[in-house]
């Protein structure tokens, strides 16, 4: 696996609390990596340090196989999740002015603004005023420099919020893409349902520390419940007497005539035993296992309580079959 | 092009492409061009002669009245009935009766007008009839004319002012008070008018939070430099277009209306025909000419004493060095702040210190030379406004060097000093900055 981006150790002390400790992680060339973590985990420090918006106070980071410096600037494309335009300023003239900051000529950055506007349908707004302009086509502007000087890194910071489904499809789509031509993309990110649709790799941080870290698949597999529903025709004893200290009855109830239940398997039993010992009492509809989604594995690795576990049915909108 | 150049080629052509820019580019000249014009041309307006004629029934004082730029005497050989009905026909602003019992009962003079009586007429007539009157009693009591005309000794002191070289120069505090008031004051409001330009700015890059995608792509120092030098660049620009455009229009005026700004002493001593002169009275106009001459030469040997190019090239330095000074402390306080109304608290230490040295300025004009002057034209936080003040006075080269070296280091140190804050405190939001947190940021970075 090719790394484009390593962090190592890296700790960031402010003057009234510790923002990262002792912070490690890969970014793999080419992955959608999560960074995730609650409000004020640290992930926008981190964000700032790898543009070198700040410096850490200890540890280092490397692109590629070079030490981070001032010359990667121009390698890495940063939407920040506060971000904003000169209102009074032209759309047109401030987009050239951004890309010239980001190192392209006049010339080069022009003619490849003009293109992505075109695709974006923003031309008619090139000499109009930013404050003109709604909040939805400021962001398709703002994405447009973040990924103009076509950088081998770039850094999303929840860069969905502000736009309508229709223009979140557009940038999931432009975002895809950008992947399959090369681009690394860091995807930082409170919204779960899109890790788990866009991300190949996650890094946790809460309080300051990285408490996770690996490919989606493989966390979500770490994570197995060994919860399962079942679905019943309709049973002649209560499920409790017929499960033995192994199985947990996570909770049960009626549904159109049906007996639903969770059940998670404990100690060395598995969903074998379990239907070995279902089976005889009743007409079998459905049995399937609960894998927990993103969002469970958020909360669980940051409140230590996993929502499978408790609580009601209809209670896990982030349940995933 | 770095990038900190084209954060100034922004920073100064958003600034100038605006239309406040070009109200102010136009405005300031004209109306400068108006102090200087609107004064002269009131001047000449009043110009419009006001006509006395003059009733002499004592016969003693039809040959003392000569007219001056604006009023003017004729003597008329009526009564004072017949004179004041020409004054009605609007012949005349005003009649002069002297009666004929005039030379011995003075308070019997009587100055009639149709009009409200032109103040300075009346003034000038005393004049002229007080002297007259002692003439005649000098005369009655045995004086010579001839010594009479000899007692007339205009007074005027030439000032000169000893160089270190010992080279003797005219000296005209009158015209230094001017342009040190002028210079100071020029000073304080560009530093005023730019450094709030360079706060407001920052706060609008920090409240658009457009701040942290351009600190992505530059270092937070460049972003600040970028945005003092090309703010400090719209000043530069401003001033000198100023300048080159009040030139411009007084001299335009000037050649469209010669005559207007020509101080003949001719004009002010004329002599009409309808005067019948004596010698003695021709030699007392020349005498009055000779005088008037001496002032404008003085007047002229003044200005000419005055070393403009110094002038203009520590207005120019002295304008930088200051407005680096200040703008770098207004670029901090933008940055440590999330709106407006919250930059009052930091403001005030900022702002004292060019209080101070307008309410000086007064003194400073009084001794341009003394311990206060000096301390204050070298110490960086004051040196600008004050320093100005004090160089059409004469100030020693070595002064001067010590004051601008001072004033470079400062602004370098306050540069230095602001930059710690802004690289914080731009990207601080939501969080109510005191002096202990700006204290951290500069600890910490």
């Amino acid at each position: 696996m090719n790394t484009l981006l390593r962090a190592e150790n890296i700790t960031k002390q402010y003057a009234n609390h510790k923002a990262l400790d002792k912070v490690s992680l890969q970014v793999p060339a080419q992955s959608i990596f999560g960074l995730l973590g609650p409000n004020g985990a640290g992930k926008t420090t981190l964000i700032r340090i790898i543009n070198q918006i700040i410096g850490p106070d200890e540890g280092r980071i490397f692109f590629g196989n070079e030490e981070l410096s001032p010359k990667h600037v121009h390698q890495i494309g940063y939407l920040p999740e506060e971000r904003g335009l000169y209102k009074k300023m032209k759309v047109g003239e401030q987009a050239l002015y951004l890309a010239r900051l980001k190192g392209l000529n006049a010339y080069d950055a022009k003619k490849m603004l003009k293109a992505w506007f075109e695709k974006f349908d923003l031309m008619p707004w090139w000499n109009k005023k930013v404050e003109e302009l709604s909040k939805g086509m400021q962001q398709k502007v703002q994405f447009i420099i973040t990924v103009l000087h076509k950088p081998n890194l770039l850094i999303f910071d929840e860069p969905f919020s502000g736009f309508d489904p229709i223009n979140v499809n557009l940038l999931k789509e432009e975002i895809l893409k950008l992947r399959r031509d090369g681009a690394t993309i860091i995807f930082s990110t409170h919204n779960m349902s899109s890790v788990e649709e866009l991300c190949d790799h996650i890094a946790l941080i809460n309080k300051s520390e990285k408490i996770l870290e690996g490919t989606v698949h493989q966390i979500r597999k770490d994570h197995a419940s060994q919860v399962y529903e079942v679905e019943l025709q309709g049973a002649a004893r209560p499920l409790r007497n017929i499960l033995d200290d192994n199985y947990l009855i996570i909770n049960e109830g009626t549904e159109q005539g049906h007996l639903k239940a969770r059940i998670k398997i404990q100690n060395n039993a598995g969903p074998n035993e379990l239907l070995r010992l279902l089976l005889p009492e009743s007409e079998l509809i459905s049995f399937k296992e609960l894998t927990p989604g993103m969002n469970d594995i958020f909360i669980k690795q940051v409140t230590g309580k996993f929502p499978l576990e408790n609580g009601s049915i209809n209670g896990h909108e982030g349940l995933r079959t | 092009m770095s990038k900190t150049a084209i954060i100034i080629r922004r920073e100064f052509l958003s600034r100038v492409r605006k239309k406040s820019f070009l109200v102010m580019t136009i405005l300031g000249p004209v109306l400068m061009a108006a102090i200087i014009i609107v004064p002269v041309f009131i001047a000449q307006l009043s110009d419009s002669d006001y006509n006395v004629a003059v009733v002499d029934d004592s016969t003693l004082f039809y040959e003392s009245f000569s007219d001056t730029d604006n009023i003017r005497f004729t003597p008329l050989v009526l009564n004072v009935d017949e004179a004041l009905t020409l004054m009605h026909e609007g012949r005349f602003d005003a009649v002069l009766h002297i009666p004929e019992t005039a030379f011995q009962a003075p308070s019997s003079l009587r100055l009639f007008s149709a009009k409200s009586i032109n103040f300075n007429a009346k003034l000038l007539i005393e004049n002229i009839l007080k002297h007259d009157y002692e003439s005649i009693k000098l005369g009655l009591a045995g004086i010579d004319p001839e010594v009479l005309a000899a007692i007339e000794t205009p007074v005027r002191i030439q000032a000169f002012r000893i160089q270190n070289d010992g080279e003797l120069t005219t000296d005209f505090p009158e015209i230094s008070m001017g342009l040190g008031f002028i210079g100071g004051f020029l000073i304080y409001i560009f530093i005023f008018l730019f450094g709030s330009q360079v706060l407001r700015g920052v706060l609008e890059e920090k409240t658009n939070r457009i701040v942290e995608i351009i600190v992505s792509s530059v270092k937070p120092f460049q972003l600040m430099m970028g945005k003092v030098i090309g703010v400090g660049l719209v000043g530069l620009a401003q001033f000198l277009i100023w300048i080159i455009l009040t030139f411009s229009i007084v001299g335009i005026v000037q050649v469209s209306f010669p005559g207007m700004f020509q101080f003949t002493p001719d004009d002010q001593v004329h002599i009409t025909s309808s005067q019948l002169l004596n010698a003695e009275e021709i030699a007392k106009q020349h005498e009055l000419i000779q005088q008037h001459n001496t002032v404008g030469g003085q007047l002229m040997e003044g200005l000419a004493a005055i070393n403009f190019p110094v002038m203009i090239l520590s207005f120019i330095f002295y304008f930088l060095g200051g407005y680096l000074l200040y703008a770098a402390f207004f670029a901090a306080i933008g940055s440590a702040v999330d709106n407006e109304s919250d930059t009052q608290q930091f403001m005030l230490p900022v702002t004292v210190p060019l209080l101070l040295s307008i309410i000086m300025i007064q003194m400073i004009i009084n001794n341009p030379s003394g311990p206060v002057a000096f301390w204050m034209s070298i110490i960086p936080l004051t040196s600008p406004v004050i320093m100005m003040v004090r160089i059409p006075f004469g100030v020693p080269y070595a002064e001067i060097a010590l004051s601008a070296g001072l004033l470079i280091m400062g602004f370098i140190f306050t540069i230095w000093f602001s930059a710690k804050i802004y690289r914080t405190g731009i990207l601080m939001y939501g969080k109510k900055s005191s002096y202990r947190e700006l204290w951290k940021w500069i600890r910490h970075s």
